[in-house]
C-alpha cells in the first residue's frame, strides 16, 4: 500500500482506477482519460495534487537565499503573491527539480516541489538554508486541488465566501493570495486558465464534492499528462533530471543570467554550456499514424551520421489534435523533420515549437 | 465494469479471444478485460491480409493513451481479413471488444486444442486468480 492523500477515499468512491505514482496511490482516471482531458479543455476539470510538496521558507535573508538556490531570479518578483517557475540546479547544472515559488512577504516565500523528489529536495534546501538562517517547514497538513479549464475559475470561486469571490476572480495569471486558511493561485499545469488551491486537509473532500456539484469533472494523472504535454510543459524525471541542464531541456527561458553578479548554484556550468552547441528539447508531431513514446530513438539528418540521434523524452496521443505528439532531446538541427524508430520501423515526425495547444486551441498547423 | 464473457468463444492467457466462424475461419480479438485494462485506445495496427502467422507470434498492436501492447496470434494460420475500421475508429475496440472491435481473421491450420485455450468459465476463473 502506498501513501494516500486526504482525498483517497473520495477518489475510490467516485470510481477512480488507482495506480502507484512515486509511492503514492493516485487516481489514473475515473473511467475515460480522454473525456477527462476534453472536460479540462472545454469546461472544467479538477486534479488532486496533494501529493506535491508545499514548503514554506521564512527568515530575514530568505530572498538572498532563494537568489542563490534557484536558477530563475526571485528578484524579479516585485508584488506580493506573484509566482515564479524555476529549476533548482546542482553545481554541474543538472536539474534537481523544477518548482513554483510564491512571494508572500519580505520574509516569507512558499515553494511547491514535485512529490517524487521530496526527500532529496528538502535535504538540499535545508542544507543550503543553514547559511542564510532560513527556516524550512514542509506544510504536510495542506491538501492541494488544481481546478483547470475555461470555466474553472468561475466555478471554483463559488467555494469561497461571497465577499471573497470578487477578490479571487481578480487574481492575475501567476498570482496567488490567502483566503483565510486557504491559498489560491492562478497557476496550473494544463495550458488552461484555472486555480491551484492549497487548503487544510480536513477541508479537501468537502471542497472536491462541492466542485463536483458545480460540474467540475474529476480528472486523473492520465489526463494531467496529456494536457501538460499538449501545453509543452516538462515533466520532471522524463524531460529533465540531474543528467541534463536546463539549456538542453527547453528551459533556457527559466534561467536568469542577468544580473551577471547574481551567484546562483549552477551558473558557472550553464555559462560553459551556453558556449557549446549541444542538444535541445524540441516538440515533435508524428506525420504518420501511431504513437510516440518516451525512449524511442530519434534520428536527425536521415540517421546516416553517427551520433546524430536523440530520444523521445515524453510522447503521447494528443486528444485535442488527434495526432501523436512528443518532446524529444535531439542534437541541434536546422532540419524540419526527423525519423522516429517505433518498434523497429522509421516514421517521419515534424519538429515544432513544443506548445501544441493553449486555451483549447491548436497552436500548430496539423494539416 | 462489465463481466460478461461470451460463452461461445475461446480465450488465451494473454487475453485474446477466438471465434469459430461458419466458413472455417477464426476471428480474433482482445477481451473486454484487456481493453478495460488498457484504457481509451488511440491506435490499432492489424496484420496485413496474406501474412502467415505462427502460434504465439506478435502480430497486432493496440495502443491506448497510456501504453502500447502486443497482440499474439493464438494459433498458426494465414490472415484472410483484418478490421480496417479500427484505423479510423480505434475506440470501437473499447466499445464492442467482442463484436465491431474484432482484429483479424485467420485460416487456421488445425482445431482449437483444449490445452491451449480456455472456455468462458475457465477464463473467468483465470481473471479472478490474476486479480488476487
Amino acid at each position: 500500500m502506498g501513501l494516500k492523500t486526504p482525498l483517497y477515499d473520495t477518489h475510490v468512491q467516485q470510481g477512480a482506477k488507482i495506480v502507484d505514482f512515486g509511492g503514492w496511490d493516485m487516481p489514473l482516471h475515473y473511467g475515460s482519460q480522454i473525456e477527462e482531458h476534453h472536460a479540462v479543455r472545454r469546461d472544467a476539470g479538477m486534479f488532486d495534487v496533494s501529493h506535491m510538496c508545499i514548503v514554506d521558507l521564512t527568515g530575514g535573508r530568505v530572498r538572498e537565499f532563494l537568489r542563490h538556490l534557484l536558477a530563475n531570479d526571485v528578484g524579479r518578483l516585485k508584488t506580493f503573491g506573484k509566482a515564479l517557475y524555476s529549476c533548482m540546479l546542482l553545481p554541474n547544472g543538472g536539474v534537481i527539480d523544477d518548482l513554483i515559488v510564491y512571494y508572500l512577504s519580505e520574509t516569507w516565500y512558499r515553494m511547491v516541489v514535485n512529490a517524487g523528489t521530496r526527500d532529496k529536495d528538502l535535504a538540499w534546501i535545508r542544507r543550503h538554508a543553514l547559511d542564510f538562517d532560513v527556516t524550512v517547514v514542509e506544510r504536510k497538513e495542506l491538501a492541494m486541488i488544481a481546478v483547470q479549464g475555461p470555466n474553472a475559475r468561475r466555478k471554483a470561486a463559488l467555494l469561497l465566501m461571497p465577499e471573497q469571490q470578487a477578490a479571487v476572480l481578480e487574481l492575475k495569471p501567476f498570482f496567488g493570495a490567502a483566503f483565510g486558511s486557504w491559498f489560491v493561485a492562478r497557476t496550473g499545469y494544463t495550458g488552461e486558465d484555472g486555480f491551484e488551491i492549497m487548503l487544510p486537509a480536513a477541508d479537501a473532500a468537502d471542497a472536491w464534492n462541492r466542485l463536483r456539484a458545480q460540474g467540475v469533472a474529476p480528472a486523473g494523472l492520465g489526463a494531467r499528462d496529456t494536457l501538460r504535454l499538449e501545453a509543452g510543459m516538462n515533466l520532471y524525471g522524463n524531460d529533465m533530471d540531474e543528467n541534463f541542464h536546463p539549456l538542453e531541456s527547453g528551459l533556457t527561458w527559466t534561467v536568469a543570467f542577468e544580473p551577471t553578479d547574481r551567484d546562483f548554484i549552477g551558473r558557472e556550468a550553464l555559462e560553459r554550456a551556453q558556449r557549446e552547441s549541444g542538444r535541445e528539447l524540441v516538440g515533435l508531431l508524428l506525420e504518420d499514424r501511431g504513437v510516440l513514446r518516451s525512449h524511442q530513438k530519434v534520428l536527425v539528418g536521415g540517421g546516416t551520421v553517427a551520433g546524430l540521434s536523440g530520444e523521445v523524452t515524453s510522447g503521447t496521443f494528443s486528444p485535442t489534435l488527434n495526432r501523436s505528439i512528443a518532446l524529444a532531446r535531439v542534437p541541434k538541427t536546422s532540419q524540419p523533420t526527423v525519423q522516429v524508430d517505433i518498434r523497429g520501423k522509421l516514421h517521419a515526425a515534424r519538429i515544432v515549437k513544443p506548445s501544441f495547444v493553449r486555451h483549447g486551441k491548436s497552436l500548430i498547423d496539423i494539416s | 465494469m462489465s463481466n460478461k464473457i461470451p460463452s461461445d468463444l475461446k480465450y488465451t492467457k494473454s487475453h485474446e479471444w477466438v471465434r469459430q466462424a461458419e466458413n472455417g475461419t477464426l476471428e480474433i480479438g482482445i477481451t473486454d478485460h484487456a481493453q478495460s485494462a488498457l484504457g481509451d485506445l488511440v491506435f490499432v495496427e492489424v496484420p496485413d491480409v496474406g501474412r502467415a502467422l505462427s502460434a504465439g507470434e506478435a502480430c497486432a498492436v493496440v495502443e491506448s493513451v497510456k501504453a502500447a501492447s502486443d497482440v499474439y496470434s493464438p494459433l498458426a494460420g494465414k490472415v484472410v481479413a483484418n478490421n480496417d475500421a479500427l484505423s479510423a475508429k480505434p475506440e470501437l475496440l473499447n466499445e464492442d471488444p467482442y463484436g465491431a472491435g474484432w482484429l483479424f481473421r485467420l485460416q487456421g491450420s488445425g482445431p482449437l486444442d483444449a490445452a491451449s485455450f480456455m472456455n468462458a468459465s475457465a477464463y473467468e476463473s483465470f481473471l479472478a486468480e490474476e486479480s488476487k
